[in-house]
């Protein structure tokens, strides 16, 4: 118990201090993720949009196929990356193992199928009318369709949010294929999971960043609320 | 006369259905041309043809002397825009709903505000630039509706019952401004209404429809003046009627609309005729009213809509009457479905044609 205590008055102290190697992990992380989800939405909205609009053969087994990929076990994926990037995969000649751009593109995959479905969905909620009302004030096919997107912009910042969260809260992409290389790949939860695993006075510093975790997390998601609430 | 467009042999199906059917229209330039016809006759589906939304599955549509293809369609819906039936609004400001068209054709910011004002103003909604569209009224969404399409200037304006399920004041503004765009900007405009008292009193041309056809053709007076077959098959939309008129000895007309249903009217007619009467013009009562309204009928609700502050009754008297009252009338009255009713309506308040 007095471990536990000592602990958190330590981590607290850590944070407070503005320790530099936890705000290497805390900025690394960010990053990680961050650029992930934008990668993620830069090919997961076009694809919501096409789901969303148009009719196609095959159209529900896709939704469908990207509905149950968004609970993929991370430790899964991270393994099925692993081989296609290792030496010996077939996308191995990129030497992107154990790097950052690994990690960030493991992540941007890992929340692809959440962009995908929860944008769907939100588009699928707009009015159907307003394409065509669009069309019929002047607009082309493309300026409708983001007439449409941006009535379902509250639906798509959901599923931003709830990507970055899956993101910066998961483990077994960011170890498997960045494999937590300090100071190059090793994020929030790759550095809690090894500094647990030490004990002793390192269980200071994972209970930090499992702190700051939680902080971000919460954070994030109390922003978007109000900023939704201003929308309205 | 200039024509604004033309429809030439245009057949439209949807997966298999055919919705419209070999539909030849000329649409003069400056004209109100109303499309006339119950619900499913095809009025909204021509209307989205000739915005160049749909296109057609047979046939030609020229517009401005011009065929209508794929490759012109988008420059074409530049010069013609649509009011839908259903308010269909962006979620943001009035302002920013007005100025969508506008600014799609890079309109400069100064003229954008100017050109955004004076459609405002026209729907009688100055001041209501900063508002959120969507927590207007039905009535006020719809006007803002109308403006946005009106800022635009098209040659053809397009609008799919313009004033349904709208409340009086509301109807009659709308009606107003669509009647000045026309005077004064010269615009064009093709409207589907089934809306009686406004296909007689807005259009310089009628076409009825009904099943995907045009059946037929002509002025108000033309359409009104003989009795159509086509116009008394509208009797089921609102307040219609066919029957036999009979002369009284006060002077009034009786018109038996059977089911032992008879009308009086002040009009001298015998014959065959078709009767309206608006469902704003009928008094909803829970006993008999004394007044001097000479048609008073006991009946049965049969269906009630919302429409927002205004409630709209079906009543079975024997045939079935739309009528209209407040929610606030219908909340005081305490009324139900299948609660007996009387409606109360006077003579010179039906319309004979």
């Amino acid at each position: 118990m007095n471990e536990i205590s000592e602990g958190i008055i330590k981590a607290l102290q850590l944070i407070v201090s503005g320790d530099p190697k936890i705000y290497g992990i805390v900025s690394r992380s960010i990053l990680f993720s961050g650029t992930a989800i934008m990668l993620a939405a830069l090919w997961g909205i076009p694809i919501a949009m096409l789901l969303a609009l148009k009719d196609f053969p095959g159209r529900t087994i896709i939704k469908g196929f990207f509905n149950s990929l968004m609970g993929i076990p991370t430790v899964a994926l991270g393994l099925v990356l692993f081989l296609i990037f290792s030496n010996a995969g077939p996308l191995g000649f990129l030497r992107l193992l154990y790097t950052p751009a690994a990690v960030i593109l493991g992540q941007a995959i890992l929340v692809t199928p959440i962009v995908i479905s929860i944008a769907t969905t939100a588009i699928e909620a707009v009015d159907p009318e307003i394409m065509s009302l669009a069309k019929t004030l002047g607009a082309s096919e493309s300026q409708a369709s983001f007439a449409v997107l941006k009535e379902a912009l509250g639906g798509v910042m959901l599923a931003n949010t709830a990507s970055f969260n899956r993101a910066i809260a998961e483990l077994g992409v960011a170890l498997l294929v960045g494999g937590n290389i300090a100071g190059l790949t090793d994020n929030l939860t790759t550095s809690i999971s090894t500094y647990t695993q030490r004990g002793g006075p390192d269980l200071a510093l994972a209970i930090a960043l499992a702190i700051i975790l939680l902080v971000i997390v919460f954070g994030i998601n109390l922003i978007l609320l109000i900023i939704q609430r201003l929308r309205k | 006369m200039t024509l604004a467009a033309e429809l030439r042999n245009v057949t439209k199906s949807f997966s298999g259905r055919t919705v419209l059917d070999n539909i030849n229209l000329p649409i003069h330039q400056g004209e109100i041309l109303a499309l006339l016809g119950p619900n499913g006759s095809g009025k909204t589906t021509l209307l989205k043809i000739l915005a160049f939304i749909e296109k057609p599955s047979k046939g030609e549509v020229k517009f401005q002397g011009e065929t209508v293809t794929d490759n012109n369609a988008e420059r074409m819906r530049m010069q013609s825009t649509m009011v839908f039936q259903k308010t269909a609004l962006f979620s943001t400001t009035v302002y920013n709903n007005v100025a969508y068209g506008l600014k799609l054709r890079r309109t400069p910011k100064s003229k954008l505000d100017r050109e955004v004002k004076k459609a405002l103003r026209l729907v009688k909604l100055d001041g209501f630039e900063k508002r959120s569209a969507k927590k207007l009224s039905g009535g006020e969404q719809q006007r803002v509706a109308l403006a946005r399409a009106l800022a635009l200037n098209t040659k053809l304006l397009l609008l799919d019952e313009p004033t349904a399920n709208l409340d009086p004041k509301n109807a009659s503004i709308i009606e107003e401004v669509i009647a000045v765009a026309n005077r004064e900007l010269k615009t064009t405009i093709v409207m589907a209404t089934h809306n009686m008292f406004q296909a007689k009193t807005l259009p310089h041309c009628i076409a009825l429809m009904k099943n995907g056809k045009i059946t037929e053709v002509g002025t108000p007076t033309e359409i009104f003046g003989k009795l159509s077959k086509n116009l008394a098959s509208f009797a089921a939309v609102g307040n219609t009627f066919t029957g036999t008129a009979k002369a009284t000895a006060a002077g009034t007309t009786m018109v038996n609309v059977g089911n032992g249903v008879q009308i009086e009217v002040t009009v001298q007619r015998q014959g065959e005729v078709s009767v309206f009467v608006s469902p704003q013009d009928i008094i909803l009562s829970k006993s008999a009213v004394k007044s001097s309204a000479r048609n008073v009928f006991k009946g049965r609700i049969t269906e009630i809509l919302d429409l927002g502050s205004l409630v709209k009754l079906k009543v079975d008297v024997g045939k079935p009457f739309m009528v209209q009252i407040t929610k606030r009338s219908f909340s005081e009255m305490a009324l139900n479905l299948n609660a007996e009713v009387f409606i109360t309506f006077k003579a010179s308040s039906v319309h004979v044609v």
